[in-house]
């Protein structure tokens, strides 16, 4: 097993390291990135033909590569045009606000999802599964940014219920327990949309894993031992149904890091996906290409936990 | 009569011979389609198992004997349903009229009175769960008095009855071979002490040594805890060994039955004499005939007469056209064909009829 | 004789079986009878013909232009009245006109971006499918990275070093947004592909026709294709719905072209503008009750086409 481990993560270096070639390619040749140093409006001449020599940008692509990959492993991403900080400074202190959301909503749609779905496929081919699968049809055919929008319509402007945006109320100073409860208030509506776009895939998930263990042969041989139905679902057909739901759990983490772009954006919420935005505003590459690493770098990490998770749930994959 | 059985106070209570252990009589499980026309699965089966008998149960896939088991038990799957008839069980704890019981009657009856053991392949058993765990859930569902001391000796008792080295109880059941997985399954049915054992082709995806072993196992076992057992399969070679008796079933009726001698050096049906044919006798030389040609008939549109006719290798004008009776052939023996029984000469499975 | 695909003799091969184009047509006709027969399909169906028919026709039915000046004359921000049915925007312009402009845009661009996607898709699946070898492991290792990189962040990022480019050409940035969506959505087409082509390989005719001397092209052409086009075909219509909404995401994000109305672009407008704090609901309800509509119209369509393709899934419903 260890082994297998052991492959696995070597893939996913592997991975990162295609990612981290493909990003400076990407930027160097879409891109200009001398001309791109103008862009930055806070640079005096003297510093950017120090920056310029810095990063080789006057010598050949290959120094510039290995300045690069140089600099990205030492943690050190370039420096951001707008705001003139240093981008890996920016993302380390928006990455935990991705995060609060990201994990928030992650729990709330996998659990509601699941129930749902578990729900739907216990009552196969009837009314509740029907209005159930439909239901998940509609949310997942929605763009999440504008159910943002509706939502925020109805309980921030017009009922008043929730604030309309950001993280917490500005220019306030709250105590400890105050922050948290408003941080969670401003947390809520966010979450909430997020959740809900991601709820259809956990329903369809569960239901079709779910249906598919229902025909398995040892919920028969359950139900022969006399165990009430729903004591066979819970601890027979459930536990097994849960294996593809849990890859699904540990996939979606790493995919909702950029997946919350659009929401971070509707409700200024500062996470990474804000400083996505400001950077295509603003035009500002070297931002953009520290997220598309670290968004790649996530997603690469969230397969391999999900790899690795399986190993230890299955017990048919462990042993082999 | 148990209180589950209360409400149905004013409907008689069957009386079954003292050693009369499971009777089935004239059951029918159906369906409906599409076009809401009910399509029976099964048609009119009757036939008991006396206590520490084996019933042997014979047939193609599709002619209804599985269907029939899990009806015993109450497990119909989804759109299925008894259209007729009732299956009653003369058990230590009482008469219990399987038919009549609601859910949680039925729950009650599950595994201390009739357990089953499936074609063990991969999925009988929960892969997650390991296998001392599915056995332990089984002995506490029927009984809540016991301790964790009392769990344990039973199930290192079950597994050196079915030979398997107690030890490997915390196992997955995929660590376990096909063989001694069927033990395992085996050790699981005999868990709750059941009176009577339904055994569902447990040896058909084994192969020949492996099925020995199993048929072997079980009889050891049936005649050691003087089981009742219902075997069934579509190898007649493996009932030759095991059972008693035997009921051969095509197209959801039954065709044939009787003691396994009479249906063995006479059958009467034209199907069973085929099938015998088909295989090897045990101990006997018998030339291995073609498989029987055709296929088995539809259950939303049967053959008209007798359901076999078209497949009949002595099918007679009056075959297509009458519907056939189960007719007493023997002090023991019934069967469901018009020329039954057959003169002495004619029991040769590829015997040519003499007027066509 | 043995016999090829659904009974038809493999001596079709030499003469010609039912071709490309006739395969297509026979799955689309047998598409259209098994989503008549259901509700669903008749519904989707008719919310399809109601938006491409608005998408075609468009700037006939519109009462206003939003690019010409006149249309800046109304009120901002006005709630429906009879001369506006849906309102006006933050710069006086009818909502109504701009949502059914709108309708072009965003379909137009859902469409080819799938087209693209399906093209891309087509030409990987079937090389590597076909070809084998180390082809197919180069080949597939691309695909698996392309699924493996956040789908967004790339679209974001290749939209913003094109945008430049972009603007200097007429269509520039919408050309932009289907080339993106187009480039970064074809990996889940090829895997599905290259299966069906490993599929259709391993059946006799193929390495008949070889050995008979048919030449690549021509195995593909004949033998190939007609097999996988329906399943690309099935597959490209979930991804048109895919594609729409990405193209409305991107053009929220502001990197669709502000000059034309599509329905992300309104809601880009809607948010920027402040639509939202003034409670102007007919500025940002109408466009996304549209996307939400075309998307499952598409995709229940899409389900029911594949449905027939692969007939395996009609048992899972």
């Amino acid at each position: 097993m260890r082994r297998h481990i052991f492959v696995k993560v070597g893939i996913a270096l592997g991975t990162l390291a295609f990612v981290l070639v493909f990003n400076f390619f990407l930027f160097r040749i879409a891109g200009d990135p001398e001309k791109d140093l103008f862009r930055n409006t806070k640079l005096t001449p003297d510093a950017r033909q120090a920056l310029l020599e810095e990063r080789g940008l006057n010598e050949g692509l290959f120094t510039q590569f290995r300045i690069y990959v140089g600099n990205t492993l030492t943690g050190e991403l370039e420096t951001s045009y707008s705001s003139n900080r240093p981008v890996a400074t920016e993302l380390r202190e928006a990455i935990p606000n991705t995060l609060i959301l990201v994990g928030s909503a992650t729990v709330l749609s996998a659990l509601l999802g699941s129930w749902l779905g578990v729900i739907a496929a216990s009552r196969r081919g009837k009314a509740l599964d029907t209005t159930v699968t439909q239901g998940s049809l509609v949310l997942y055919s929605m763009p999440e940014f504008w159910l943002g929008m509706t939502l925020i319509w109805i309980f921030a402007v017009t009922l008043g219920a929730f604030p309309t945006g950001l993280k917490s109320d500005p220019g306030q100073e709250f105590s400890t327990l105050g922050y948290y409860w408003n941080v969670t208030q401003h947390a809520a509506l966010p979450v909430l949309t997020l959740a809900l776009g991601l709820l259809g895939q956990y329903v369809v998930i569960m239901r079709s894993a779910l249906t598919d263990v229902l025909s398995e042969d040892f919920v028969t041989t359950a139900r022969a031992i006399g165990l009430p139905r729903w004591r066979v679902l819970r601890d027979h057909a459930v536990r097994n149904a849960l294996l593809p739901v849990v890859t699904l759990i540990s996939l979606n983490l790493g995919f909702v890091v950029s997946g919350a772009i659009t929401i971070e954006a509707l409700f200024s919420w500062p996470g990474i996906g804000s400083l996505t935005v400001d950077a295509i505003d603003t035009k500002d590459l070297p931002m953009l290409q520290g997220i598309f690493l670290i968004s790649s770098a996530a997603v690469i990490l969230a397969n391999l936990v999900a790899d690795i998770l399986l190993v230890y749930l299955d017990p048919r994959v462990r042993v082999s | 009569m148990s209180t589950t059985e209360a409400a149905t106070k004013s409907v008689p209570v069957r009386h079954l011979p003292s050693d009369t252990l499971l009777e089935v009589d004239g059951l029918s499980v159906a369906y409906r389609d599409a076009a809401d026309t009910e399509v029976k699965l099964v048609d009119d089966v009757s036939f008991s198992v006396r206590r520490g008998e084996a019933l042997g149960l014979a047939g193609e896939s599709g002619c209804g004997k599985t269907t029939t088991a899990l009806a015993i038990l109450g497990l119909l799957p989804g759109n299925l349903y008894r259209s007729a008839g009732s299956i009653t069980i003369n058990s230590e704890r009482g008469i219990m009229h399987v038919d009549r019981r609601t859910e949680r009657g039925l729950r009650d009856l599950r595994w201390n009175t009739v357990s089953i053991v499936f074609q063990g392949a991969m999925n009988s058993l929960d892969p997650c769960m390991r296998v001392s765990k599915q056995i332990e859930e089984a002995v506490r569902l029927h009984d809540s008095d016991i301790d964790n001391v009392g769990v344990r000796d039973r199930i290192k008792e079950l597994f050196e009855s079915v030979g398997i080295n107690p030890e490997r109880a915390t196992q997955y059941p995929h660590e376990f071979s096909g063989g001694m997985r069927q033990r395992v399954m085996i050790a699981l049915a005999l868990a709750c002490k059941p009176e009577i054992i339904i055994g569902d082709e447990p040896t058909t995806a084994l192969d020949v040594m492996m099925q020995a072993q199993i048929l072997e196992l079980l009889e050891e076992l049936r005649r050691e805890l003087g089981l009742a057992m219902v075997l069934i399969t579509h190898d007649l070679s493996v009932l030759a060994e095991t059972c008693d008796r035997v009921a051969v079933m095509y197209g959801g009726q039954i065709a044939e039955m009787g003691p396994i001698e009479d249906l063995y050096y006479r059958p009467q049906h034209p199907y069973t004499q085929r099938l015998l044919g088909a295989y090897p006798a045990v101990g006997g030389l018998r030339e291995l005939a073609p498989p029987i040609d055709g296929v088995p008939p539809d259950p939303s549109d049967p053959p008209s007469g007798c359901r076999f006719h078209p497949r009949c290798h002595k099918c007679q004008d009056i075959c297509t056209t009458s519907e056939v009776e189960l007719r007493r052939v023997g002090d023991e023996q019934v069967a469901r064909c018009l020329f039954a029984p057959w003169p002495k000469g004619e029991l040769d499975p590829l015997g040519v009829p003499e007027a066509r | 004789m043995d016999t090829g695909r659904r009974g038809q003799p493999t001596t079709a091969i030499i003469s010609g079986s039912k071709g490309v184009f006739g395969r297509l047509s026979d799955t689309a006709s047998r598409s259209f009878r098994l989503l008549i027969r259901r509700k669903s399909g008749v519904v989707g169906l008719a919310i399809l013909v109601f938006f491409t028919l608005i998408a075609i026709f468009g700037p006939w039915i519109a009462p206003q232009d939003p690019n010409a000046l006149s249309s800046f004359s109304g009120s901002i921000m006005a709630p429906p009245s009879s001369e506006h049915w849906l309102g006006t925007d933050d710069n006086g312009r009818d909502v109504l006109s701009q949502l059914i402009l709108g309708a072009r845009i965003s379909m137009l661009v859902g469409f080819s971006a799938a087209v693209v996607s399906a093209v891309i898709g087509s030409l990987v699946g079937i090389s590597a499918g076909y070809f084998g070898g180390w082809t197919d492991r180069i080949l597939t290792a691309i695909d698996d990275w392309f699924l493996v990189i956040p789908f967004l962040p790339l679209a974001i990022v290749l939209a913003t070093l094109l945008g430049d480019a972009a603007n200097s050409l007429p269509f520039g940035r919408v050309l932009i947004l289907v080339l993106v969506i187009g480039l970064t959505g074809w990996a889940g087409t090829s895997r599905i592909i290259r299966s069906q082509v490993l599929s259709v390989k391993q059946r006799m005719f193929i390495e008949r026709a070889k050995a008979l001397g048919a030449s690549t092209p021509w195995v593909i052409r004949k033998q190939i294709l007609p097999n996988v086009l329906p399943l690309i075909f099935a597959n490209t219509v979930l991804i048109i719905a895919l594609s729409i909404l990405t193209e409305s995401t991107l053009s929220f994000l502001g990197l669709g072209d502000p000059t034309r109305a599509s329905w992300g672009q309104i809601l880009n407008a809607a948010d920027s503008s402040g639509a939202l704090a003034q409670g102007a609901w007919w500025f940002f309800l109408p466009p996304g009750i549209c996307i939400v509509l075309v998307v499952i119209a598409f995709t229940m369509v899409g389900y029911a086409i594949e449905e027939i393709v692969n007939p395996r899934l009609r048992e899972r419903s």
